[in-house]
């Protein structure tokens, strides 16, 4: 099986995301280190280890956040980031998903 | 509040063979918020050692139903679908929490989805969350013109044939085209090959019609698809993709 082939979208992070920060995540937007693109964290690339997961730039393949959780600690490498959006009525719940096609 | 999700246990109510490997469970899910056309599920298992393994199913059901629907594809040598479409009785339990998800979602009341054709595109299981779409356009009574590009190896692994037929020939806004891969039947009037420019080219709505693209299936057929989008125009933003991984055994 080729790496591609584990390749999901950060869409498929959401619960894992959602462990972390109590809110919809994935409509959350975040610029890359790498290559500056700013995209939704449901249209970075999504790769699941045993250890762990990694959202990487769907552009550059930068790694934007990985993310293990062992010993009863979570622990996020956010290097690959620069910027993270918001949106405050995610956070309060009042929308689950955000749109920001057209 | 927006909040961490929990566990649900949900009660398998009633399980529906739609092809030869898939299964749709209908589960009594206590205490369900209702969900977007779209998102997913996360599904986990426990073994009796505590060793434990999760998966992302999508919704199969619209909102408006009262029970949740996942229809789930048998993976050889896969850790949990096995478990799901051959061990699964009525009656029993299982472990699930969401509905997750806020980019890959269409919304019926939204009012730019009442002018803006649709045009979702699927390979294998990729139908089902563009089957909740489906099903929730139809329940809502959103008449936004439709069309569905759906690859399936066989004639007989086409999940939601006939739902699909009926839905479409009582509603002439959704057409629904077919694409068998493998082997197509005698007089099969859609396509039999691989979806790709040529296919998009002749099914997709205009770009100038300010469509909106959904594509799900496995990753090689998902991004093939959105990228020959591109080609025909369509803005990348207007194009949500939902890859499945290895799921799809690339046959479609």
């Amino acid at each position: 099986m080729r790496d591609t082939d584990l390749r999901l979208d950060g869409n498929a992070a959401g619960g894992l995301l959602n462990e972390i920060f109590p809110f919809e995540m994935t409509t959350a937007e975040a610029t890359c280190a790498g290559c500056g693109t700013m995209k939704l964290f449901g249209e970075t690339m999504f790769y699941r280890h045993g250890m762990g997961a990694i959202l990487r730039c769907a552009d550059c393949d930068t790694a934007l956040i990985r993310i293990t959780h062992v010993r009863g600690y979570y622990q996020l490498d956010l290097s690959g980031m620069t910027y993270v959006r918001i949106a405050a009525d995610i956070i309060t719940g009042h929308r689950s998903g955000t749109d920001h096609s057209q | 509040m927006a909040q961490q999700l929990k566990w649900h246990l949900a009660k398998v109510l009633e399980i529906r063979q739609e092809t030869p490997k898939v299964k749709s469970l209908i589960l009594e899910v206590p205490n369900w918020t209702t969900h977007l056309a779209g998102q997913h599920v996360d599904v986990r298992l426990t073994a009796e050692d505590g060793y434990q393994t999760q998966r992302s199913y999508s919704i199969a059901s619209p909102p408006e139903d009262t029970y949740l629907m996942l229809t789930v594809e048998r993976i050889e040598d896969g850790e949990v679908s096995p478990y799901l479409t051959d061990d699964l009785r009525v009656g029993d339990r299982i472990e699930l929490r969401g509905p997750i998800g806020g980019y890959f979602v269409w919304n019926a009341q939204d009012a730019r989805n009442n002018h803006s054709p649709l045009f979702l595109v699927a390979g294998g299981s990729g139908i089902v969350p563009l089957m909740a779409m489906i099903r929730h356009r139809a329940n809502s009574g959103n008449k936004v013109p439709t069309k569905l590009l759906y690859s399936s190896p066989y004639h007989e692994e086409i999940i939601y044939r006939e739902e699909l037929d009926d839905i479409s020939a009582n509603d002439f806004s959704l057409r629904v085209i077919h694409t068998l891969t493998r082997r197509q039947p005698q007089h099969w009037n859609g396509y039999g090959r691989r979806i790709d420019l040529a296919m998009l080219a002749e099914t997709a709505w205009e770009p100038a019609e300010n469509p909106r693209a959904f594509t799900c299936g496995p990753t090689t057929l998902v991004e093939a698809v959105a990228s020959s989008l591109q080609k025909l125009g369509y803005k990348p933003e207007s194009i949500k993709t939902e890859r499945f991984g290895p799921t799809g055994g690339g046959t479609v």
